[in-house]
């Protein structure tokens, strides 16, 4: 079984976030790009489906700018085997990179698609959903615990208030959440070793998918600062304030 | 070998990742509990930290130098005592191997110093000879045609506690020979006849330790020669603390970046006299002369290790490195104390003890005063040749 992992560069999860003075988005100019925190649990997802003899092939796909290709590498060197770019400078949207992501599989034939639930810069928790729509194939959503047995892959998924046991016939889109594993660390032979793995490279066009926006972004703005908060004398006070301020209970 | 510039900051990447998650999170504990925790050296190993500096051929990364002391400056940003678990691997514990080493020896050793199965130390000071290390007193005497027996006491030996190999100087000449009667041997640390002291009770850098090597008539076959010649020894090691000497200076500009880092946000954060400490120009003028002082010593190694690897003599240069990395990170671990104010004499900020662990450097691997030596014997031998 082939194993197709998207692999999304944003800004590092470490970096304070900034809106652009004109409010068309955030700064991402001299900004430490990494890949997406859950990005990488698919990857390590599908490592370790190869390790337990599971999978045979492990395939990083990343569209986007040029810089992406550093992202692929992130996944070769952790253990994928090869990558694809898709490369474009065109703002990229959940459909767009779905439709593309289609092609690819339709191509690849992989048994599975592990993805990470969101992207941690757009949060937009779209894109699995809809490749699994337009692929025709079972999807399981947040999923922190996966068994793949006999052409079939039995998860745990994170709901409000639980969790759901799903048994889903392969192949399948799989959108993974923080506790199904703790990525490893690339080691530092295997970074040097993945410059020698191979990298696809094409266009959306290529694909023959037309990724141009549908959506407009009418402003960008920062939250707002949060307000100080109050010290209470009792117990009572803040049940009082809790009741009749907030309105909470 | 020089690596694709972009292979190199991924690498680069993944170790200061790797120091910032998993290194600086422990430090408090590893210095309290005076030892780095078996789970720790097992992901430092998988990391492949052992073996930056052996060669690919022999299972390590094979850095160049201008590679390792880029990777040393992110690792010297933690605790020194994290480094010093591979930093003789990576340093004196297998230079000497790989410098001077016959192929027979690489091979034994190299590939279990890479992957950190084995650990390697470097054994030449002894209790009466520090820095006039020429005047080693350990002898070894020929047992044969085939063997040789060892006996003496070495001092201050890093990761001793912990070695499976050491690169240990004993004298095979007289002692008038002085350098040339000192032969390099590996020895196994399992070969009957040798003791370990108790850990010395040092300043700083808990979680490191060293202790005395006693040798007692310890016998070792002639192939456990490094070369297989006798009477090279001295110089092997003089070629080992060479290289070593960048290595060392490296670690030391990542511990003052460090220092700044910290320096900084404290600044940034504390408030008196109604505004942030940072604004007043007395503490600028400290983070300043910090900030300024790091790149000064920053430059000096990135600049001699690129010309090291170009085949350049930089021997005199890697000790002007010593000397400026090793008392510049001394200064600004000072400077870091007196911006923390009362905080900074504290345990419960990193900078305390920080402040214990660099004041090492200016002894070890050559004292200050060593390398002032060594600095200026060097001008006036060239004055002299072009007088
Ligand atoms: C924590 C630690 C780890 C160590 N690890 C190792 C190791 O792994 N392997 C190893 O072999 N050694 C190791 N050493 C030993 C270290 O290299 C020596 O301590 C160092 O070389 C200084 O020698 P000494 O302590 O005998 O001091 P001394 O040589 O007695 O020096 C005392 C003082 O006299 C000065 N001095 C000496 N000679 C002169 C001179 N000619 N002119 C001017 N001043 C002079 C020195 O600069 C110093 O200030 C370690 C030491 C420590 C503390
Ligand atoms: C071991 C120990 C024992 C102590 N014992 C006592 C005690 O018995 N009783 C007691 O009352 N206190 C005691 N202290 C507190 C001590 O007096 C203070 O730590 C000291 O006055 C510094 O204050 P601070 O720590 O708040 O540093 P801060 O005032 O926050 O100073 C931080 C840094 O900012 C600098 N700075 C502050 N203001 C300015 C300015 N306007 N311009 C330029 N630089 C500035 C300082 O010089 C320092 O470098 C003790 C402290 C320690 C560590």
């Amino acid at each position: 079984m082939k194993i197709l992992v998207p692999v999304k560069r944003v800004v590092d999860y470490n970096v304070k976030i900034r809106v652009k003075a004109d409010g068309t988005g955030v700064e991402t100019q001299n900004v430490k790009m990494s890949m997406n925190p859950f990005d990488e649990i698919a990857v390590e997802q599908a490592i370790r489906l190869k390790e337990a003899g599971l999978a045979e092939e492990i395939i990083a796909v990343s569209l986007g700018v040029t810089q992406s290709q550093e992202t692929i590498r992130t996944a070769l060197a952790m253990g994928a085997d090869r990558g694809i770019l898709v490369e474009t400078d065109e703002a990229l949207e959940p459909l767009g990179v779905a439709k593309c992501l289609q092609k690819i599989a339709e191509k690849e034939g992989p048994g599975l698609i592990l993805m990470g639930k969101q992207a941690i810069d757009d949060d937009a928790n779209q894109t699995p959903q809809m490749l699994s729509a337009l692929l025709g194939w079972a999807q399981a959503t947040y999923v922190s615990k996966l068994e793949i047995a006999d052409g079939k892959a039995k998860v745990k998924r994170e709901i409000d208030g639980g969790l759901e046991n799903l048994e889903i016939a392969l192949p399948a889109v799989l959108s993974v959440d923080l506790r199904l594993n703790e990525p490893r660390y690339a080691s530092l032979p295997n970074i040097m070793k993945a410059k020698k793995k191979p990298i696809d490279t094409m266009s959306p066009a290529d694909l023959g998918v037309d990724v141009s926006p549908r959506l407009v972004t009418l402003k960008v703005t920062e939250p707002p600062k949060r307000a100080g908060g109050v010290k209470v004398e009792s117990v009572a006070e803040l049940v009082d304030k809790l009741r009749n301020e907030a309105k909470v209970i | 070998m020089a690596l694709d510039p972009q292979v190199m900051d991924q690498l680069v990447e993944a170790v200061r990742r790797f120091v910032e998650e998993r290194l600086i999170p422990r430090e408090r504990e590893v210095a309290e509990a005076d030892l780095v925790p078996d789970e720790l050296i097992a992901e430092m190993k998988a990391l492949g930290l052992f073996g930056l500096s052996i060669p690919e051929e022999y299972g390590g990364l094979g850095l160049d130098l201008a590679e390792e002391v880029r990777v040393v400056q992110e690792l010297g940003r933690t605790s020194p005592a994290f480094r010093s678990v591979f930093g003789t691997n990576v340093g004196i514990g297998s230079q000497g191997i790989l410098i001077d080493g016959t192929e027979e020896q690489k091979r034994a050793y190299l590939p279990r110093l890479a992957s950190g199965e084995l650990i390697g130390s470097f054994a030449l000071t002894e209790p009466e000879a520090g820095s006039d290390a020429a005047s080693v007193r350990t002898r070894a005497e020929k047992d044969g045609n085939t063997h040789y027996r060892i006996t003496g006491t070495k001092r201050f030996i890093t990761n001793a506690p912990r070695a499976g190999v050491f690169t240990l100087m004993a004298r095979t000449g007289s002692q008038e020979d002085g350098a040339r009667g000192i032969t390099a041997f590996l020895v196994d640390a399992d070969i009957p006849g040798i003791t370990l002291g108790k850990p010395d009770r040092k300043m700083g850098q808990q979680g490191a330790h060293t202790c005395d090597v006693n040798l007692d008539n310890v016998r070792v076959p002639a192939e456990a020669i490094i070369g297989g010649r006798e009477g090279q020894g001295f110089k092997t090691a003089m070629k080992v603390l060479d290289r070593g000497r960048l290595h060392l200076s490296a670690v030391a500009v990542g511990a003052a970046r460090r220092l700044i880092d910290e320096s900084l946000a404290y600044a940034m954060d504390r408030k008196q006299f109604g505004q942030r400490i940072a604004d007043f120009q007395l503490i600028q003028a400290m983070l300043a002369d910090s900030e300024t002082e790091w790149l000064a010593g920053k430059s000096l190694i990135e600049a001699a290790a690129r010309d090291y690897d170009a085949g350049t003599d930089v021997a005199r240069r890697a000790a002007c490195a010593k000397l400026f990395c090793t008392e510049m990170v001394g200064r600004v671990a000072d400077r870091a104390v007196q911006i923390h104010g009362g905080a900074g004499y504290v345990a419960d900020f990193p900078v305390e003890r920080f402040y214990r662990d660099v004041r090492l450097f200016r002894l070890y691997e050559g004292t200050s005063q060593i390398q002032q030596l060594v600095i200026a014997r060097s001008m006036i031998r060239e004055a002299e040749r072009e007088g």
